[in-house]
């Protein structure tokens, strides 16, 4: 009786081998996700928050600096750009300065002269452009910026000896006249208070001379900073290009900073997420235990088994990865709007991650219960022990 | 009976109770060195962006206007008002003494410097480069290393007692000279101990401690102004508000929250005669900087509660699925649905406060270590959190059992004990 069922069993063990079971396979895979869909669901659910988080750190992490590096260059000039041993630039200097910029960043030029006031008083009176002072300068408090020509903006520490009245008053500069009505008041702490400000038009046509300073704010990375820098002293060679030490060497620290605690705070984020995708899907195999036994009693082979799981492992961190990526650009984007009123720009290159983490994790949870399960026989299980 | 039950299922069960405590201990780790982290963080990022300089100055009251290019004065110097230096430690004694980081003082002076027979006018800069003070009990060092950090000198700083001086970079490149030569400035004989590269007007002076400046000048105790460096609040719409127009509780409000206004107040009442304002370059944007790290770092804080919530909830949920079979034994012995529920909560309370305690401390090493390696200073979390820790250990606990018990107390025993659930 015997040699008849085994001679069969071959037969059934051989037509399987060639046979493509492909599709049982596949029914397999989606019967058992929808048959319990409410584990399924948590697990997926688990594996989304995962990988959004992951997701929302990551390009947050990558984004960060840019976002604040925008925050630092309020701080205004970080390059200076003098004339040689004070002499003035020449009158192009600001054009090669736009184009070395290119738009990425400010700069705004100044001349500074010592002329006097009605009563003798001297007083440093400067030229610059007021529309890029305000691109520049943000932090000067300047009550009303003058936009006709012969008005002044007057520092808040010069305004009560040159004009307390807010009238009109002279200045001169060897023997030049020029008379000038008060716009508003410029406030910043620092030399601008004991200042007179003109437009640069007003400054050259009444003493003749040029600018001597361009100060700049160019945005970027040090290492396009450093360029730009470079590319200044090739275009205008007569000039001195100074870095702002002082500003950028703040920056710098305060962004490595930032971005090292971002770092901490997203590695742990990420493991407590992984590890609450390791939890939910180690508990959701081992549930299904009975499904095991029963498979294995049914003659699957252990490279059958672990295929099965490893595939169920496989789609639902593929599928879960993908949806937390979304939401996680969901996230990073509404961060950036709330926190820096500009959104953080989604980076594909943190797909591949989030989605080869994703795999990683799910795959290890549904091979840790199974190689646990497969030491046991598929009796005992079945049998509820 | 109860007792036994819970303490047995812990005795018996300690593979199953060590995961659950496992992942309620990291959830509270992590969300505690979230926390330690989210509130210190603001005062860490505010001392590295004092790196940036000086964000008070302070000034004589009836000073005359600067007249000053290019880092070079040229107002007669012995023309203006001073401040008095003796008067500087009490910058120590004022209500938020312990915000301000660092001074220095500033004393330019216009000196002749002689070389080869042809002098030439430079300014040569007084000031403390990390001189020793005292007010009252308290011993500090102030200076400009503290508070211009990104001052560089090749060679060696000179001492605040000493008559040697720092040349500028630019000035030290003209003059052919390096460190360790001597100087002839207005007919004294000074040693240069290092070259000062700065990026700044300082590369094209010489720096001298203030009393050297002060002899130069011929006006002991002099001070043209002081920097000073604090730790600040970014400034609001209540912080703008005139001192003046404010009473009462208000202004002691107004008074007692470190915005660089009222630190200038501050200072402007300690010291006689003089004026202080903030330096708006360095502190507006001080105040935007520290906002948006801040506003960062506690929204990913949130994020981290949330996945730490998770967690806690997948392994109770996890560890209560598991013993259906349990609940059914003990349904059919006649437990209630409120004597089996009773028992998951203890067991969920218990293992909460073990995870919540071991969460705790661990999260505070791990924020120190997040100091240490980061800010090399210390974050620590106050004890007094650790009531509010556990208390949300126990509630995201609960939150994350319920679901899972309210299930298990609803089964059939019969379907549970033969486990075709």
């Amino acid at each position: 009786v015997s040699a008849p069922m085994s001679h069969s069993a071959r037969d059934v063990a051989a037509s399987r081998a060639y046979a493509p079971h492909t599709s049982m396979f596949l029914r397999m895979l989606v019967r058992a996700a929808v048959l319990r869909r409410g584990r399924a669901a948590s697990a997926l659910f688990a594996m989304v928050v995962a990988a959004a988080v992951a997701t929302a750190m990551l390009n947050l992490y990558v984004d960060v600096q840019a976002k604040l590096r925008r925050e630092f260059r309020n701080y205004g000039a970080n390059i200076i750009v003098v004339g040689k041993d004070g002499s003035s630039l020449s009158t192009d200097a600001l054009t090669h300065v736009d184009s070395v910029l290119a738009g990425r960043g400010a700069a705004a030029p100044f001349a500074l002269i010592v002329a006097r006031t009605g009563d003798g008083q001297p007083i440093v009176v400067a030229g610059t452009d007021f529309e890029r002072v305000r691109q520049l300068d943000r932090w000067w408090s300047v009550s009303n910026w003058p936009s006709a020509p012969q008005q002044a903006l007057i520092g808040v520490r010069a305004l009560p000896s040159v004009s307390p009245k807010n009238q009109a008053f002279d200045l001169s500069f060897q023997g030049k006249t020029l008379h000038v009505n008060p716009a508003g008041m410029v406030q910043t702490g620092a030399a601008e208070d004991s200042r007179i400000y003109i437009s640069l038009a007003d400054f050259v046509s009444w003493t003749g001379v040029q600018p001597s300073t361009i100060e700049v704010a160019a945005s970027g990375p040090p290492e396009e900073v450093a360029g730009i820098m470079n590319q200044l002293t090739q275009a205008i060679p007569a000039a001195d290009i100074r870095a702002v030490r002082q500003i950028m060497e703040g920056e710098a620290r305060v962004l490595g900073k930032t971005r090292a605690t971002l770092l901490a705070a997203a590695a742990l984020i990420i493991l407590t997420a992984a590890l609450c995708v390791l939890s939910t899907l180690m508990g959701w195999v081992f549930d299904r235990r009975r499904d095991f036994a029963i498979m294995k009693a049914l003659g699957a082979s252990g490279r059958l088994l672990n295929g099965f799981f490893a595939a169920e492992a496989a789609v639902l961190g593929a599928t879960g990865a993908l949806i937390g990526f979304l939401v996680g650009i969901g996230i990073a984007a509404w961060i950036g709007r709330v926190n820096f009123h500009a959104p953080v720009m989604p980076r594909l290159s943190v797909l591949p991650v989030v989605l080869a983490g994703s795999m990683a994790v799910t795959l290890l949870s549904a091979i840790l219960p199974i190689s646990l399960l497969r030491r046991v026989q598929p009796a005992v299980i079945l049998r509820g022990e | 009976m109860f007792v036994r039950l819970v303490y047995e299922s812990f005795r018996r069960q300690k593979r199953r109770k060590l995961l659950a405590g496992a992942a309620i201990t990291l959830g509270v780790t992590v969300a505690t060195a979230m926390i330690a982290v989210a509130t210190d963080i603001g005062d860490k990022i505010n001392r590295e962006l004092r790196t940036i300089g000086a964000n008070l100055v302070v000034t004589p009251q009836e000073d005359s206007l600067d007249l000053e290019i290019g880092g070079v004065n040229l107002k007669p110097p012995t023309d203006g008002a001073f401040l008095s230096e003796a008067e500087l430690p009490k910058i120590k004694g004022i209500f938020w003494h312990n915000n301000i980081t660092g001074f220095a003082p500033m004393l330019p002076v216009n000196v002749a410097l002689e070389k080869a027979g042809s002098a030439r006018e430079v300014t040569l800069l007084g000031t403390y480069f990390a001189k020793r003070l005292s007010f009252g009990k308290d011993e500090f060092t102030t200076g400009v290393r503290s508070t211009h950090p990104w001052w560089k000198v090749s060679g060696r700083w000179p001492d605040d007692s000493s008559r040697n001086v720092l040349l500028g970079e630019r000035l030290a490149s003209r003059l052919g000279e390096k460190s360790g030569d001597e100087l002839t400035l207005s007919g004294r004989r000074l040693r240069v101990s290092g070259i000062l590269s700065t990026g700044g007007a300082e590369d094209d002076e010489v720096v001298a401690p203030l009393a050297l400046a002060q002899e130069i000048l011929g006006r002991p105790g002099a001070v043209r102004r002081v920097y000073v460096s604090a730790l600040t609040k970014p400034e609001d719409a209540f912080a703008r508000r005139d001192p003046k127009s404010l009473s009462g509780a208000i202004y002691d409000r107004w008074y007692c929250t470190p915005y660089p206004q009222a630190i200038a107040f501050q200072l402007a009442e300690a010291i006689p005669h003089s004026n202080a304002g903030q330096i708006r370059q360095v502190s507006q944007n001080e105040g935007a900087v520290l906002t948006r790290i801040e506003g960062l770092i506690f929204l990913i804080t949130l994020a981290a509660l949330f996945a730490s919530a998770l967690a806690v909830s997948a392994a109770m949920a996890t560890t209560i699925f598991e013993r259906r079979a349990e609940v059914g034994l003990m349904k059919a012995l006649g437990a209630g649905k409120l004597a089996v529920a009773s028992i998951f909560f203890a067991e969920a309370a218990l293992l909460a406060l073990i995870g919540g305690l071991t969460g705790f401390f661990v999260g505070g090493l791990l924020a120190h270590q997040i100091g240490h390696s980061i800010f090399s200073s210390d974050i620590s979390i106050p004890l007094v959190l650790l009531p509010v820790i556990l208390a949300i250990a126990v509630i995201v606990t609960f939150a994350g059992s319920a679901a899972a018990i309210r299930r298990a107390v609803g089964l059939d025993p019969v379907f549970a004990l033969r486990g075709e659930l």
